[in-house]
């Protein structure tokens, strides 16, 4: 991420550090975004190998964003950020945070896809992979954003999570009328329901992350309302 | 670049010797320049020493004197008017003459009463006059002898030894004229002394002749030449008359250009005139009446090397002097008149008290006006007056001032405070005004930096807490910048001590023979200072004078030394205060 | 940003804290040094029982501004100052005013610890003696000690009122300053760089003592260090070549400043 103030800090080695905290996680969302996607490819080819790399990889994102905490701590203690450069690194620990939990519900998924994979396959397979798309589609903006300091991106992130999440409720109701028809498929039902419900929460840490660069970039914090879809009846 | 940079280290090090000595030269400088000031200065303090010790003591001719009725009272009603005008000059001489009945002509007398200066006769009046219960009574008066006679018995104008004489002498009085004769060559010591003085003296006569002779050759005018050439037959008569001292056949006539001899024996002495080329007999006249004429081998030899025609101090005054001085009427002591007396012409009599009191007072003066008035400007300069082109022409015009010669001071002091005002000469007002206006700028310039080196956060604090400027100034800066400003007074003053200059001008250079009064009354009267004092001495003829001199000095210096220590207690007095 | 909704007139809107009453208040001020214009139309409302932090680079021209809250400036000949600047509303660079006065009002304590050199007593009993505050010897007996407790430097020296200011520490003295400040009771206290002097350990103790004083009066700081300004101030004003850049409450000075000059200087970059 660009800082929004040009111009390097008198103290060289301080901007180094800033540098090489974004550049650290801009890393961390590469790779947490690949796991995203790595896991929406596992489920669409029913590749419960690649499911198992997508868990095996999570542990390469915790270790970065232990990394990125212990960068950040000793910013605060040894330079004492403040302005923009406070809120570069309060940004980065809480993206940090929000990529950790992403990976984490990736993870979850790739675990879900090996246990559907155990069974017949599923006609709304093909629905929530759209869904991940698009989720992955905002993620991929965000990281952008924070990457190229540009608030657009980030803000069209954070106003289109609708979208996500009437993904999620069209998907919900769905499963909920095939698993009344089918009682046999309650158990794969069941699996992508939580699959959708973890990419709506990924989704939720993409708009966290658009939230979190648009206050690293102007300062301020996007106050006003979401624009909320219908609600539904979230477990 | 084709060798890559060397190591610092090799660097340094190719030029650390020659940075060392250049360090070690100057400090080798810097330490012989401070050795250099201070042998400057122990041989200036040393010699001023060496040439003083002489003036601090003196001769003194302690008499019994009885103050007789009819001299001391010439009116004879005892009323003061009656003995002012007593002669108690006449007391001395009778008393000195009681002393030593022997002289009796004229030029005995005069030769005797000359061991004294007839001044002495006031302090005896004035005791007399304070005390007429004195008349009748026999008294116990002391003075200093003459300056002259003094020096010779401090051996400082004329050379002579005295030794007891070898073998038995005869004399045959015929009238005045004594004949000496020795069981052998008694007086072949002093022959051969006196004619190896001659010797050198022949000798000194014919190089100085040779040098007329080159002179004369050399001379480009007839007028020179013939001087030249008068020269030369003077040095040549010179060296002949030396050769007949030492040629062997002849006796040896003793005069006013040879050293005298003074044969002392039987509590006379006989003043020798012709000695016999052998050295066995001599010839004589006597000076002090022998006791008897019988054969002595207790006699002494008494040689004044120095001859007649080149001391001031005739052989009888000599003898006269010597005897008293043996008869303990003659002791050396300390010199207290040198301390309590003003100055006289006689210098046996002369010291600094008139010139100390006249010192005091104009010092009195000039820090009764310099001090105020410069450390009120000091103050309204640096801290109210706002920074105009004015005040800037007034800053440059007092710096300027300090840079003005003392004597310029003086003009103005004659012509303002002497011509216009009307004040009197010589007086230590006056001179106190015109050391004053000497000292201010010096005053001045101190004090203003004395205030500025007050840190200016001390004005903020105290301007900080409301105080208002005067009271910031007067309470705080002031205070703080007390030491400074003392210091600066004080050199200026020291400085205002020491000069003379200023002074010549408004006639303080007076011969002041009494001290003036330490008081107002004091103010007016004429008087001179410590430095005009050492001035006005080192210009007189007499030989004591040049010693006096020197002791006028080392007073002075003395006064500056306590003024500078004043200077230090008093800064580190407040410094500590504050 | 504080809506302008908040505002009451003759306050100073914080966002933690509300409004706050204007203590001082400069509109229109400007600075010559000869010809060299120091500080250049500098308006600002400064709220009362606040500490009122003012930074910027050296030279910027906060000192100078500070300097005219007590009219110190007027002790520099050059020094010319216009505009208006008013405590409680009446204008103090008005020609009746009298700066004696107006000093009273309005202490200060400077950058080095500069106690006179007298004893600890009679460092704090000066303002109170020459303004005639206390009539009898107990009076300026108990001002004395409570202002010294006050500056909490009570404990210290209550058994050593007679020694030199000089002979304790540099905090000690800084705090000696300040109990000198109080002393007189004034209404503002400007403090310029107050620890620029001293070690940590002292200048935390001055930093807990400023914000012990907010109670009770206006204070306005001077202060190179930032983080000196965030720990003790609730309204900052950043100074950049005699200009007054951008004034506000502290946490969004240091978090999110509107100015560029102002995030630079801040976040330590070159403008």
């Amino acid at each position: 991420m660009t800082t929004p103030v040009q111009g390097h800090h008198i103290v060289r080695a301080f901007s180094e550090e800033l540098e090489q905290l974004t550049a650290s996680v801009a890393t961390m969302g590469g790779l947490a975004e690949s796991l995203v996607s790595d896991a929406l490819d596992a489920i669409a080819a029913r590749d419960s190998d690649l499911a198992l790399d997508v868990i095996q990889r999570d542990k390469r994102l915790d270790t970065l964003q232990r990394d990125i905490e212990r960068q950040i701590i000793r910013l605060l203690a040894l330079r004492q950020p403040l302005a923009s450069d406070l809120r570069v690194c309060i940004a980065a620990l809480k993206i940090a945070a929000d990529l950790e939990r992403i990976g984490d519900l990736a993870k979850n998924i790739a675990r879900r896809t090996r246990e559907l994979n155990e069974a017949e396959p599923l006609a709304l397979s093909k629905s929530i992979e759209r869904m991940g798309r698009l989720v992955q589609g905002h993620l991929h903006e965000v990281l952008d954003a924070y990457a190229s300091g540009e608030i657009g991106g980030a803000l069209g992130v954070w106003q289109r999570d609708d979208d996500v999440d009437e993904h999620y409720n069209t998907l919900f109701r769905e499963l909920l009328v095939c698993m009344a028809e089918d009682p046999h498929i309650v158990g794969p039902g069941a699996h992508l329901l939580f699959i959708a419900k973890n990419l709506e929460r990924v989704g939720d840490h993409a708009t966290n992350i658009a939230e979190v660069v648009h206050y690293a970039v102007t300062g301020t914090e996007l106050l006003a309302d979401r624009p909320k879809g219908g609600s539904s009846g979230t477990p | 670049m084709t060798d890559a940079p060397r190591p610092i280290a090799d660097a340094v090090r190719q030029r650390l010797a020659r940075r060392h000595r250049a360090e070690g030269r100057f400090r080798m400088f810097g330490v012989g320049a401070i050795v250099l000031a201070i042998a400057f200065l122990a041989v200036l303090i040393g010699s001023i020493i060496a040439q003083s010790t002489g003036a601090f003591t003196t001769y003194t001719l302690t008499l019994p004197i009885t103050i007789e009725r009819e001299v001391a009272d010439p009116r004879g009603d005892m009323s003061e008017a009656s003995l002012r005008r007593g002669s108690y000059n006449q007391l001395i001489q009778r008393a000195l003459q009681a002393e030593l009945p022997a002289a009796s002509s004229r030029t005995e007398l005069r030769d005797l009463f000359s061991l004294y200066s007839g001044l002495n006769a006031a302090p005896v009046m004035r005791r007399v006059v304070a005390d007429p219960s004195l008349i009748g009574q026999e008294i116990s008066v002391s003075m200093p002898v003459n300056h002259e006679i003094d020096l010779y018995l401090k051996g400082i104008t004329v050379r002579e030894d005295r030794q007891p004489g070898e073998g038995a002498i005869t004399m045959d009085a015929d009238g005045d004229e004594v004949r000496l004769t020795g069981e052998m060559p008694v007086f072949a010591r002093f022959v051969s002394r006196i004619r190896a003085q001659a010797e050198d003296e022949r000798q000194e006569a014919l190089s100085r002749a040779a040098r007329a002779q080159a002179q004369a050759g050399m001379a480009e005018s007839r007028d020179a030449r013939e001087a030249a050439l008068a020269a030369e037959r003077r040095a040549f008569a010179d060296a002949e008359r030396f050769e007949t001292i030492i040629d062997p056949e002849t006796s040896i006539l003793l005069g006013a250009r040879t050293a005298s001899l003074l044969i002392g024996v039987n509590g006379g002495v006989i003043s020798v005139s012709a000695v016999s080329p052998d050295g066995r007999t001599a010839q004589g006249s006597v000076l002090l009446p022998l006791e008897s004429d019988a054969a002595s081998s207790d006699w002494t030899e008494w040689v004044i090397e120095t001859p007649p025609a080149a001391r001031r101090v005739g052989d009888l005054q000599a003898i006269y002097a010597r005897t008293l001085e043996e008869r303990g009427l003659i002791d050396q002591r300390f010199n207290t008149r040198l301390f309590l007396n003003a100055d006289s012409r006689e210098p046996e009599l002369a010291g600094v008290m008139g010139a100390f009191i006249g010192s005091i007072l104009t010092m009195l003066v000039t820090m009764l006006l310099a001090v105020p008035i410069g450390v009120g400007t000091a103050i309204y300069l640096e801290e109210f007056a706002p920074k105009t082109r004015l005040t800037g022409f007034i800053e440059v015009n007092i710096n300027n001032l300090a840079a003005v010669p003392s004597i310029v001071f003086g003009l103005l002091g004659l012509a303002v405070f002497i011509n216009a005002f009307g004040l009197p000469r010589s007086a230590p007002l006056v001179g106190g005004m015109v050391l004053a206006l000497m000292t201010l700028p010096t005053v001045i310039i101190s004090s203003r930096a004395a205030l500025r080196a007050v840190p200016p956060s001390i004005r903020e604090a105290a301007l900080g807490v409301g105080a208002s400027k005067t009271q910031a100034v007067f309470q705080h800066v002031l205070p703080l910048a007390m030491p400074g400003i003392l210091t600066g007074s004080i050199i200026g003053l020291a400085q205002a001590l020491g000069e003379t200059a200023p002074l010549l001008m408004i006639g303080m250079v007076a011969f002041v023979a009494d001290a003036p009064s330490l008081g107002l009354a004091g103010l007016t009267q004429p008087s001179t200072v410590m430095p005009v004092q050492v001035f006005l001495w080192s210009g007189a003829s007499e030989r004591a004078f040049e010693m006096r001199t020197a002791a006028a000095i080392l007073v002075l210096l003395t006064l500056m030394i306590l003024f500078n220590a004043v200077a230090i207690y008093l800064r580190r007095r407040f410094e500590r205060r504050w | 940003m504080a809506e302008d909704a908040n505002v009451k007139a003759g306050t100073v809107y914080h966002p933690a804290e509300g409004n706050r009453k204007v203590k001082v208040a400069a509109s229109g001020v400007d600075v010559f040094y000869a010809d060299k214009q120091a500080l250049h139309d500098v308006s600002v409302e400064i709220g009362d029982r606040a500490v009122t932090a003012f930074i910027g680079p050296s030279g910027c021209g906060k000192s100078t501004f500070l300097r005219c809250i007590n009219r110190m400036n007027d002790t520099i000949d050059t020094a010319r100052v216009s505009g208006s600047i008013r405590i409680d509303g009446e204008e103090i660079n008005d020609r009746s005013v009298d700066p004696v006065l107006l000093r009273a009002r309005v202490g200060m304590v400077f950058q080095k610890p500069n106690p006179f050199p007298k004893s600890i007593f009679d460092n704090v009993a000066y303002g109170p003696r020459i303004h005639g505050l206390a009539v009898s010897k107990d009076e300026l007996d108990s001002i004395v000690e409570t202002s010294l407790k006050k500056a909490g430097l009570w404990d210290e020296v209550a058994d050593r009122l007679d020694q030199p200011g000089n002979s304790l520490s540099g905090g000690q003295q800084q705090r000696l300053v300040i109990a000198r400040a109080i002393a007189v009771n004034p209404e503002v206290i400007l403090m310029d760089e107050p620890c620029s002097a001293l070690d940590p350990i002292a200048t935390a103790r001055i930093e807990e003592l400023i914000d012990e004083l907010r109670e009770n009066y206006c204070l306005i700081i001077v202060t190179h260090s930032m983080a000196q300004a965030a720990r003790v101030s609730q309204m900052t004003a950043f100074f950049h070549l005699g200009h007054l850049v951008e004034f506000g409450p502290t946490e969004e000075i240091f978090t999110n400043p509107r100015d560029r000059r102002t995030q630079d200087y801040i976040t330590g970059r070159f403008g």
